[in-house]
């Protein structure tokens, strides 16, 4: 957290030098209640000035310069984006269309250093779909990769995980912030075998990565042993061993939980839990630890034997164990309905989770669990403009976003889906709906 | 219309015409439902927000529930010795009704020995029934009783263009199938369009491999049936041999007959106005399009034919034909006059169907659709029963249905709100934290720390 402090501090120094010499339109949005997930906690009344797409101001006093560019969001109420802290949005078009899946791979040659972001679409539909409805990031990552019909597999890794905004250009807010890997059943199911064999598949590729890094002129001479993975899945690794990079590890039994827990004691990793089921059952170790949990807070099923304690309650049972968590999409509503992350945070309410936590929960907490809340995840003076306006509490079901902004640049309302809305909007029969656009 | 000469029977689609079925009457009708409603105790809610499902909502009410059924709803009624709940700042509703589940045939954990659901082994499988799959022990029941769920029909896979039989279900779990079977519910056939069919089987190269051979599939079937059907009723009249028990004809007879009623998986909008036009072509009704993600584009056709659209409120992208899929569905097909119904296939999504409709409410006010929760509210529970047949017994809370009732603690179509209790038959089968009353199955019992299983 320490060298978090120290970019958010530079960057605030850095917004007012910057504001001191552009003369930028300022944009002001004003009497709104603001959720600003920050230490300014939540505003009444609240102004928002935002210059050069970062925001320079938020209070309830502060001064609208003249010349600003003013939104009266009276009755309405301003967030953070929203944070879809697990998913491949930008990587597919259409699940069941294979040549439009891009966040899988298979085979020898990469795992850990499967980077997808090369295949990243900021024209997918599925962007637009969900930063109309107020989610503005995504943390973009490679899914496990089951076994194909030739019989082709992977690894436990999955690869490499990015942080995007989900603006038309500039995407890009980290990249490689993490490796992912799988443990527990699935890790077991990519790893043609028992979950201790994927565990073992993860240990001896940090043991081969940590003894690579130590002799790579040796390994360039081919003087060095064999090693379990590619040179550049031991570069990819090379993060996640000196703590500059996350490892993101999918695992939702108790059990499995405190193994990946251990290991990241033993080898001083930055590991998060994914999926976390079970975390409750563990969270007083993953709060000792500091490990926190990209929670799947709807899977009450005990759809496998990994998820036989899951429970809708879980992410209040962190909360009150002191855990750091975000709160992802359940299952498909990963990608294509990120945008019902504020769904699932209402449900966690609704069982016991204070609402400003459930707020932070997908605006905050992802992004400080990718190292990115320098940048992005709440309103404060030096960070980018990244906010959401809604005519009512993000959270309820019924509410919309009014105006969604990006880098300070208000993103168009429009998607496939509000097409396709207004074209059926009424069959008045007389000629086909496909005359009837503009 | 020369093609519609070739329905056989006089008496398609009437009720209570003499038939075939006399005979039933001496053989015990096979596999029946031994659902007996749980012992009750008269109640009276006083001070409700009332949504009665047949379109009203009803401010600061009282509902009266006696002998398993709803006996009143209204202002100030009398107790009459029944147990007053002071239920004041809460919601009531009609059990909801789910017309879409795989509970049972895909139960949790979803592990391949209980992957009962789809038979892949042939096209058409109209003679499975999928009670001879259902698994009372699925956990999944507890999870859709907390959300609501008192009733739900359990239906076969998609993998063929006739999957089989479903079975309508009190949502009481029981040891036995039997034990659940909701009585005197008609049974449905699920018929299936579009990609799964023809994926499945043109992948093996045989037909169906596209859509075209979907239709032709589903023709010959009721070419068929509608032969095996014929020699039937002349043996009753007394001419020619009873054909030999067919099971696969025997249930495709039964949607001629109008005793058995069509759940069509069908989402693309091209797709049902053909399917309609089988059903025309071959003389039966087809009761709901089920994932109609297509719905809104030929609301107006469905209206026209009163054929339900089941629907999602925003899946959308996991395959082609849901690639056009849009929040304001439901609500467009609702606006054209039709009727509209939302449904989970999911048994995440069945434990709160409430909030899905409350996401198409919020699309459809955006765009000036404004559809109030008394309307909605008909979306899970009266359209849902109008499909499934048995509207007359459940769906509304009006005197003489069977007190399927859902008491919320808010607003069903806030995300804060949650079921405090149900009631099945009268029966108080949930309450919210009391363990005491809330069923657990056999499956969480030793391996979940977690009360069963619905928290």
């Amino acid at each position: 957290m320490r060298r978090l402090d120290f970019i958010r501090s530079a960057l605030a120094v850095a917004a007012v030098t910057l504001a001191a010499t552009a003369h930028a339109e300022v944009l002001a949005v004003t009497h709104a209640r603001v959720h600003t997930v920050g230490p300014a906690g939540t505003i009444e009344n609240g102004t928002l000035l935002v210059e050069d797409g970062r925001i320079l101001a938020v209070g309830s006093g502060v001064e609208v310069p003249d010349g600003a560019r003013t939104i009266d969001a009276s009755g309405q109420v301003v967030t953070p984006g929203l944070f879809t802290p697990m998913g491949q949005i930008g990587l597919v078009e259409v699940n069941a269309v294979r040549g439009t899946v891009d966040y899988v791979q298979r085979g020898e040659q990469f795992s850990a250093s499967f980077d997808p972001m090369s295949a990243y679409n900021p024209r997918s539909t599925l962007v637009a779909t969900n930063r109309i409805e107020g989610i503005t990031h995504a943390l973009v990552a490679p899914a496990p990769s089951w076994p194909d019909e030739l019989g082709n597999r992977s690894t436990v890794f999955s690869g490499l995980a990015s942080v995007v905004n989900l603006g038309d250009e500039d995407v890009l807010v980290a990249r490689n912030v993490a490796v992912v890997a799988n443990l527990g059943e699935t890790g077991g199911g990519v790893a043609a075998g028992s979950r201790a064999r994927a565990f073992m598949v993860l240990s001896t590729a940090l043991d081969d990565a940590r003894d690579y890094a130590r002799n790579r002129a040796a390994y360039e001479r081919r003087e060095r042993r064999d090693y379990s993975l590619s040179r550049a899945d031991m570069e990819a690794l090379q993060g996640v061993l000196d703590g500059t990079r996350r490892l993101l590890v999918r695992v939702n039994r108790a059990s499995d939980i405190v193994r990946a827990v251990e290991l990241a004691e033993a080898q001083e990793l930055e590991i998060v839990v994914v999926g976390g089921v079970e975390a409750w059952m563990v969270a007083d170790r993953l709060a000792e630890a500091d490990v926190p949990v990209i929670l799947d807070a709807l899977g009450n099923l005990p759809r496998d034997f990994d998820h036989l304690n899951a429970r809708l309650d879980a992410a209040s049972l962190l909360a009150e164990a002191g855990v750091r968590f975000a709160i992802g999409g359940h299952g498909a509503a990963q990608n294509h309905n990120a945008r019902n992350i504020t769904q699932s945070a209402g449900i966690a309410v609704a069982n016991g989770l204070p609402w400003e936590k459930a707020l932070a929960a997908i605006t905050l907490a992802p992004a400080e669990i990718y190292g990115v809340a320098g940048e992005i995840g709440s309103l404060e003076p030096g960070k980018r403009a990244d906010f959401v306006i809604w005519d009512d509490d993000p959270l309820e079901l019924r509410s919309f976003p009014a105006a969604v902004y990006i880098g300070g640049k208000a993103v168009p309302m429009q998607s496939r889906q509000t097409l396709l809305r207004d074209r059926y909007l009424e069959l008045d029969g007389a000629r086909p709906p496909a005359f009837h656009d503009p | 219309m020369k093609r519609l000469t070739l329905v056989p029977l006089i008496c398609l689609a009437l009720v209570g015409c003499d038939g075939p079925g006399d005979e039933k009457e001496d053989a015990p009708e096979p596999y029946a439902s031994r659902y007996r409603p749980l012992p009750s105790e008269p109640v009276l809610f006083t001070g409700a927000t009332i949504l009665t499902g047949t379109g009203d909502r009803l401010d600061d009410a009282d509902l009266l529930v006696r002998d398993g059924a709803i006996a009143a709803v209204g202002q100030n009624l009398e107790a009459g010795g029944a147990a007053r709940v002071d239920a004041s700042g809460l919601w009531i509703t009609p059990g909801l009704i789910d017309v879409h589940s795989h509970l049972g045939v895909y139960p949790s954990p979803s592990v391949e020995a209980h992957a009962d659901g789809n038979e892949i082994t042939s096209p058409n499988t109209a003679e499975v029934w999928a009670e001879h799959s259902v698994w009372p022990q699925d956990p999944g029941f507890v999870t859709a009783l907390a959300g609501g769920i008192t009733s739900l029909q359990i239906l076969p896979g998609s993998a063929n263009l006739f999957g089989g039989r479903s079975v309508t279900v009190k949502n009481v779990p029981g040891r036995t199938v039997q034990g659940m079977k909701f009585p005197g519910a008609p049974y449905g056939l699920k018929m299936a369009c579009g990609e799964n069919p023809k994926r499945v089987y043109g992948g093996r190269g045989q037909a169906p491999g596209s859509r075209m051979a979907n239709v032709a599939g589903y023709r010959k079937a009721w070419i068929a049936a509608a032969d095996y059907a014929k020699k039937l009723e002349a043996n009753e009249n007394g001419e020619g041999e009873k054909p030999t028990r067919d099971l696969q004809l025997e249930t495709l007879a039964g949607v001629l007959k109008g005793e058995i009623l069509v759940h069509n998986h069908c989402y693309r909008a091209d797709e049902m106005a053909i399917m309609i036009d089988v059903a025309r072509e071959f003389g039966y009704e087809i009761a709901a399009f089920h994932h109609a993600v297509e719905a809104y584009k030929i609301a107006d056709l469905l209206a026209e034919n009163d054929i339900c659209a089941a629907v999602w409120a925003d899946w959308w992208g996991f395959k082609m034909e849901a690639y056009d899929g849009i929040r304001e569905n439901a609500a467009l097909v609702e606006k054209a006059g039709a009727c509209a119904i939302v449904h989970s296939d999911d048994e995440y999504g069945i434990q709160r169907l409430n909030q899905e409709a409350a996401k198409i409410m919020g699309a459809a006010a955006r765009v000036g659709i404004e559809i109030p929760p008394e309307r909605a509210i008909r979306w899970l529970t009266a359209n849902p029963a109008k499909a499934l047949g048995i509207a007359d017994k459940v769906g509304t809370l009006e005197p003489g249905k069977m007190a399927d009732v859902v008491v919320w603690d808010g607003d069903p179509f806030s995300s804060y709100s949650r079921v405090q209790r149900v009631y099945i038959d009268g029966a108080l089968v949930f309450e919210r934290g009391n363990p005491k009353v809330n069923p657990a199955t056999d499956f969480t019992l030793g391996t979940s720390a977690v009360a069963g299983g619905a928290q």
